[in-house]
């Protein structure tokens, strides 16, 4: 192998297609940050969900004056039942992780706090709030195994799993991330095109050199290496570009603005990004290595 | 060295096969010229030798290979057995004389040692000692072609193939080439030339092959360019 040789192949190959090898460079760049991006919403989805859903509850409204729902007929809910609502509730353990009971004047107390800026206090009185089991489950995906056996029973007004709103906000953060990753894989193919097309024009103007290499008797792998070698080399850079992107918009966007200005949530940690990073270079060298082989096998055969 | 077996090369949309049905031995250490006129075969026979064409029917034989059974990687070692000219030199432009015969060892892998030796003695072979750092373009015709035989003959092919060498040449030229062919010839390797130039052909007296609508019309050995017409 004359190491030195193809390096002043490859060079020579770099500098005589300089302005297609940097469009190649920031197609690949563009693409693979975007699909890392893409990526990244994805692992800042799935750890939102780990974060809420960990704090999300069932909870269990029961009975009180005003309630009109048919299984509060009976009137405010009964010492006995409540008593009974908590036994069964204790039997459902292991899936029923922790049981609080907020009575009418701890909700009053909450509510009071949680709208301590706004008129509306003043016009709610203490026994308009419903007391109620808040219950915590060790699998939150199995919330309907509580509201099947508790809602509709008697004493309980209505039984409402948080998770649900949460859930619409994640689909909402779901299909986001879904159109990045449509952008970002029509941007991917883009760059495979773009590669293609880089290639076949280097082929192009090495023709002569190539006819010759072969009428000597080079092998495909020296004639066809020069060419795979810029394609990588371009690849490569492009896609380290695309990672010290991934890595600013870590460190400048989520720790210190966004991790700033949302401290109630969690976000994507660096175990995210470096499981990331690796995947983006291996998209851009799968698509460097998909680009070279349609076209060299195209173009330069022997 | 050379066996053509009933070989019919019919290209892509032609009606007229390029070769029809020809059959003919080269042996080791032969010259041989190959004449006709225009479109009647020659350049595609030469192809088919160097596997740049398959026949569309019947069998080539170079240095004991059938070509239709060799399996594409092992063209590349075929082609290191062959030297090839063309009328047009075929040179790299922004390579000195030295680069470009070097190229075409260090495109086969060689050890840069090994070329480092065999350049300078093939350009003396040549003749072409003392304008090693020259550009094409600062050399004439006939030390372009030899730059070119250079090439060719630095890996001690087995065999030669020259397509119409001489055929851009003033004739005083041609007959340098000729003498550099015909001792390349006599260093044991087989050589196979089409031309169109009668004065070399009628000189050298040598084997001579003629085409004609892709059949083999005359072979004979010492030769000349036509029959007395
Ligand atoms: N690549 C090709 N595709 C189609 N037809 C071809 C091709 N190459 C040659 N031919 C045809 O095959 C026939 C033989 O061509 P070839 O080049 O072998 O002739 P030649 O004897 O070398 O002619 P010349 O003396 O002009 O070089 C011609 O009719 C030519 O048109
Ligand atoms: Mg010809």
């Amino acid at each position: 192998m004359r190491a030195n040789f193809v390096a002043s192949e490859v060079s020579s190959g770099i500098r005589r297609n300089l302005t297609m090898t940097m469009a190649v460079i920031i197609t690949v760049a563009v693409s693979l940050g975007l699909f890392g991006a893409s990526m990244l919403v994805r692992a800042q989805v799935s750890t939102m969900k780990d974060f809420w859903y960990d704090k999300v509850e069932v909870s269990i409204f029961l009975c009180g004056k005003g309630s009109d729902t048919p299984s509060c007929a009976g009137g405010p809910v009964t010492g006995a039942q409540r008593d009974q609502i908590k036994a069964d509730l204790d039997s459902l353990k292991p899936l029923v992780d922790s049981v609080y009971y907020e009575s009418q004047a701890e909700a009053f107390a909450r509510f009071q706090e949680q709208f301590k800026n706004s008129p509306i206090v003043d016009n709610v009185k203490p026994t308009a709030l419903p007391e109620s089991f808040r219950v915590k489950l060790s699998d939150p995906t199995k919330y309907d195994v509580v509201a099947s056996a508790f809602a509709g029973r008697p004493g309980i007004e209505q039984v409402n799993d948080q998770r649900k709103i949460l859930d619409k906000f994640f689909q909402l953060l779901g299909g986001l991330q879904l159109i990045a990753l449509l952008i970002a894989l029509s941007m991917l193919v883009v760059t495979v095109l773009l590669i293609a097309n880089t290639m076949r024009v280097a082929a192009f103007s090495r023709r002569r050199e190539t006819s010759i290499m072969r009428l000597v008797g080079a092998s495909n792998f020296y004639i066809q290496l020069p060419f795979l070698l810029e394609a990588a080399v371009a690849a490569g850079i492009g896609a380290i570009l695309a990672v010290v992107g991934l890595v600013f918009v870590k460190i400048i966007v989520i720790d210190q603005v966004l991790a700033q200005s949302f401290q109630f949530t969690a976000f994507v940690g660096w175990d995210a990004v470096l499981a990331i990073a690796p995947l983006m270079i291996l998209v851009g060298v799968g698509l460097a290595a998909i680009a070279a082989f349609f076209t060299l096998r195209k173009y330069l055969r022997v | 060295m050379i066996l053509l077996d009933r070989v019919t090369k019919l290209y892509a949309n032609q009606e007229r096969p390029a070769l029809d049905e020809v059959s003919l031995e080269i042996e080791k250490g032969e010259f041989v010229f190959l004449v006709g006129p225009s479109g009647s075969g020659k350049s595609t026979f030469l192809r088919l030798v160097l596997r740049e064409e398959r026949p569309t029917k019947g069998q080539v034989w170079v240095a004991g290979k059938e070509l239709n059974r060799l399996s594409n990687w092992k063209i590349p070692a075929l082609r290191r057995q062959i030297g090839t000219v063309f009328q047009d030199f075929r040179l790299l432009p922004n390579k000195t004389v030295a680069e470009n015969v070097a190229f075409a060892l260090e495109v086969i892998g060689k050890p840069a040692a090994h070329i480092r030796k065999v350049v300078p003695e093939v350009l003396e072979v040549v003749g072409l000692e003392g304008k090693e750092e020259r550009r094409p373009d600062e050399l004439s015709g006939g030390e372009q072609q030899r730059v070119a035989i250079a090439r060719a003959f630095v890996n001690r092919p087995i065999l030669l193939i020259a397509d119409e060498p001489t055929g851009n040449l003033d004739p005083g030229t041609s007959v340098g080439i000729m003498k550099l062919l015909d001792r390349i010839n006599q260093l044991g390797t087989t050589v196979v030339m089409s031309t169109h130039d009668q004065a070399i052909v009628d000189q050298m007296r040598r084997r001579v092959i003629e085409l004609e609508g892709g059949h083999v019309v005359r072979d004979q050995s010492r030769g000349v360019y036509g029959y007395a017409r």
